[in-house]
């Protein structure tokens, strides 16, 4: 057994733990952990330009990855603009362990220098907290934070140290644990089988069937499973925001997105319904719309949610399932292929020229502007022809990310990587630096405004430090896009606060001045091959500043208050 | 509704905070709340009473049982349980009104632990709605102080809340 101080003991129980990486910025209360840090080789720390971006980029690893991001922040400002981040995750469900910094023991509750009550702070937006007493503690807290992060609906854990605790004088034994128990936490690990034989029951009564799910399906691995029992029913499916790449977008069981900016064909399909299936997916507000009670008014609920909190939160499940999505996907698969009845297969061929008939309207048809102007969506669309669809697409938030969603045909899950559920501005750029740390030979591309990128556009330096070949796809539209279209449509057009065209950088020399490479496009002509260009330069981070039709809305757009059925589908026309 | 909803949780720092916390935070209220630690020191058992339909009752609950530190918890009101709060009550008591406030007390089962020459310090047990009437019951006496602990509860019969 080795006699380690607190320091050595929490980075040794990181590598113990499987940790490779971890996303960081240094300052006082934490420099006994980074002189750790400096004294081994086993994990690597990235060093960020500011601390919101190391949880981002912990994030964006954990999104494509699977595994838990881990961040490492220092006290006070460190910890507060870790924040943002943290929230990020835990309303996306992401697994990340945070280690701040504390001012020391005594000093705490004194006003002490860069001191802030972290896990005060922290409380309402992470999963669980643990405050360090004692540097034995370590090893074991190391160990249940990484538990709790990673299983049942996974979510941030804070682990606030004070600085007394990994004083390099004090040492211990270090023994790490192989197991831990937590008497009062115990996440489902299946389904009840008496509810998914219900829910399959009705399921394979359907007329009018819709498959529903939403981002539990990539974090609960089940996005094979639901493919297959999508297959095998050969019924309609639609992802969330937060759900695509669950089920092949290029397929043609697939309805596209729902919800505010979803396709005509998946909100008309969901309205219509006379059954959903809602796989690890929560009822957003941005799915159900702002009247709950004018969603599906025909449809029974048949709802798979690891957390049972997220079932008949707003919309009432008929048949509730707690359970991770894996395991109850594949008894009810199971259930289907041994079914002797089978589906409706008359109904179903009706419900599918009804839907092909919702498809002939084409929601997404892009028409060219005048004068050689690239309307947003065509730049997604070269994107996707450019990258062959094989991407990892990070977003900011806007309508370049709704254009990313709509436009980017997501074949595998934890290639598109957003913030979905806190719209976090400035996630982009940092996501990527971490999808790209994970997956070095890996084609990046992060999908942002001129907008979001000023958010964290400081990480161009993390980049060039790290050597990170992302490619940035900038669609600038001079304004803030999302904001100016709501502007144009409830308030008027007037654009209060939401443009700034003569203040905008060059962001081509911006890119170049961190020794990145910069190319601009201005005209729809020269997308395609200006951004294969880009593309091919593999070894280099490649701003991308596409000029985009300013006046471009997103739609779909729902209308608020409405049923699902109510949309927008351009400026001037409406269902 | 009223209900008295009863925790069995971790007695670890920070684990109350939660607790409050997450009634804050999800716009629940929280009308009483008694803690403190079981026989077995490492558990504390918690008791609050909160209002709101079954909807958000159910939510409460489901998201009380989702904080790591909450090992256990019961929604009281659905089945025979006792409650019981204790109060203790500081009354201007001087001339005759002092043999009759004496009077109301015992009515209450209500027993004057201080006196003075001017006042009475009287402790009272018993469900929210009996201190209430107490109260009531005062009508006219001048209340100069009245602390009560919040509602504790137990199940009734052979039903126990516990690890």
């Amino acid at each position: 057994m080795a006699q380690l101080s607190g320091g050595d003991a929490l980075i040794r129980a990181l590598h113990d733990e499987g940790v490779e990486l971890i996303f960081g910025y240094p300052g006082g209360a934490a420099l006994h952990i980074y002189d750790a840090i400096f004294n081994q080789d086993k994990v690597e720390h990235i060093l960020v330009r500011h601390e919101q971006a190391a949880t981002h980029a912990a994030d964006g690893y954990a999104r494509a990855t699977g595994k838990p991001g881990v961040v490492l922040v220092t006290s006070g400002p460190g910890a507060t603009n870790a924040i943002t981040g943290i929230a990020t995750a835990f309303m996306d469900s992401i697994p990340m362990v945070v280690i701040s910094g504390q001012v020391a023991s005594d000093a705490i509750g004194s006003d002490a220098f860069q001191e802030t009550d972290m896990i005060g702070v922290s409380r309402p937006i992470v999963k669980h907290s643990f405050m360090v007493q004692t540097p034995q503690e370590i090893p074991e807290t190391i160990k249940k934070a990484f538990f709790i992060a990673t299983t049942g609906r996974p979510g941030p854990v804070v682990i606030d140290i004070p600085k007394d605790i990994t004083d390099p004088s004090v040492k211990f034994e270090y023994s790490y644990p192989e197991a831990v128990r937590i008497r009062s936490y115990s996440p489902p690990v299946k389904g009840h089988s008496g509810q998914i034989k219900k829910a399959v029951e009705i399921l394979m009564e359907a007329r009018k069937p819709v498959i529903y799910s939403g981002g539990g399906v990539i974090q609960g691995e089940g996005a094979e499973l639901l493919t297959a029992l999508v297959r095998k029913l050969g019924y309609p499916v639609t992802n969330t925001l937060m759900g695509l790449g669950a089920y092949p977008a290029t397929d043609k069981q697939f309805l596209g997105m729902l919800g505010m900016h979803g396709t005509y064909e998946a909100n008309m399909a969901m309205h219509e319904s006379d059954v959903i299936l809602a796989v690890g997916a929560r009822f957003d507000d941005r799915v159900t719309n702002s009247d709950v009670s004018k969603f599906c008014p025909d449809a029974r609920i048949l709802h798979i949610d690891i957390d049972p909190a997220a079932i008949s939160k707003t919309v009432t499940a008929h048949v509730p399932i707690v359970g991770p999505v894996a395991p109850v996907l594949k008894e009810m698969l199971e259930l289907v292929e041994s079914s002797k009845t089978g589906v409706d297969s008359e109904a179903l061929k009706a419900w599918w020229e009804k839907i092909d008939h919702w498809r002939a309207r084409k929601c997404l048809a892009v028409a060219n502007a005048d004068n050689d102007v690239i309307k947003p969506q065509q730049a997604i669309q070269a994107l996707f022809e450019v990258t062959g669809g094989d991407a990892y697409i990070t977003s900011d938030v806007g309508q370049h990310q709704m254009f990313a969603a709509q436009y980017y045909h997501f074949d595998k899950p934890r290639r598109w990587i957003n913030s979905g559920g806190l719209g976090t501005m400035g996630f982009g750029l940092p996501a990527a630096m971490g999808v790209q740390l994970a997956f070095p030979q890996a084609v990046v591309a992060c999908v942002t405004g001129e907008g979001s990128i000023q958010m964290n556009i400081q990480e161009l330096a993390t980049c060039r430090q790290c050597a990170l070949p992302v490619k940035i796809v900038n669609l600038n539209n001079k304004a803030l896009g999302m904001v100016k279209q709501w502007q144009d449509m409830q308030y008027g057009g007037r654009h209060s606060h939401s443009t700034y065209a003569d203040s905008l950088p060059d962001f081509v020399k911006l890119a170049e001045s961190y020794g990145h490479a910069g190319v601009k496009i201005e005209k729809l002509s020269e997308l395609k091959s200006k951004m294969a260009e880009a593309f091919a330069m593999k070894d280099k981070l490649v701003f991308i500043d596409i000029a985009v039709d300013p006046e471009e809305h997103v739609y779909p757009m729902a209308i608020r208050g409405g049923y699902m059925s109510e949309m927008f589908l351009s400026k001037t026309e409406r269902t | 509704m009223r209900r008295i909803i009863s925790i069995l949780m971790e007695n670890q720092p920070g684990a109350l905070s939660r607790v409050v916390g997450l009634f804050s935070q999800r716009n629940y209220n929280i009308n009483s709340l008694t803690v403190a630690p079981t026989e077995d020191e490492s558990l504390s058992r918690l008791t609050l009473t909160t209002v709101g339909d079954d909807r958000k009752i159910e939510q409460i609950i489901k998201h009380l049982n989702k904080l790591v530190d909450v090992a256990k918890l019961v929604d009281l009101t659905e089945g025979a349980h006792i409650e019981r709060e204790m109060m203790l009550i500081k009354v201007k008591a001087t001339g005759a009104q002092r043999a009759e406030l004496k009077r109301v007390a015992d009515i209450f089962r209500g027993v004057v632990v201080d006196i003075t020459p001017t006042m009475y310090t009287i402790q009272l047990t018993g469900t929210s709605d009996k201190l209430d009437g107490f109260i009531a019951a005062l009508a006219g006496t001048p209340i100069l102080e009245v602390v009560r602990s919040g509602v504790s509860g137990i199940a009734r019969g052979e039903k126990v809340l516990s690890l």
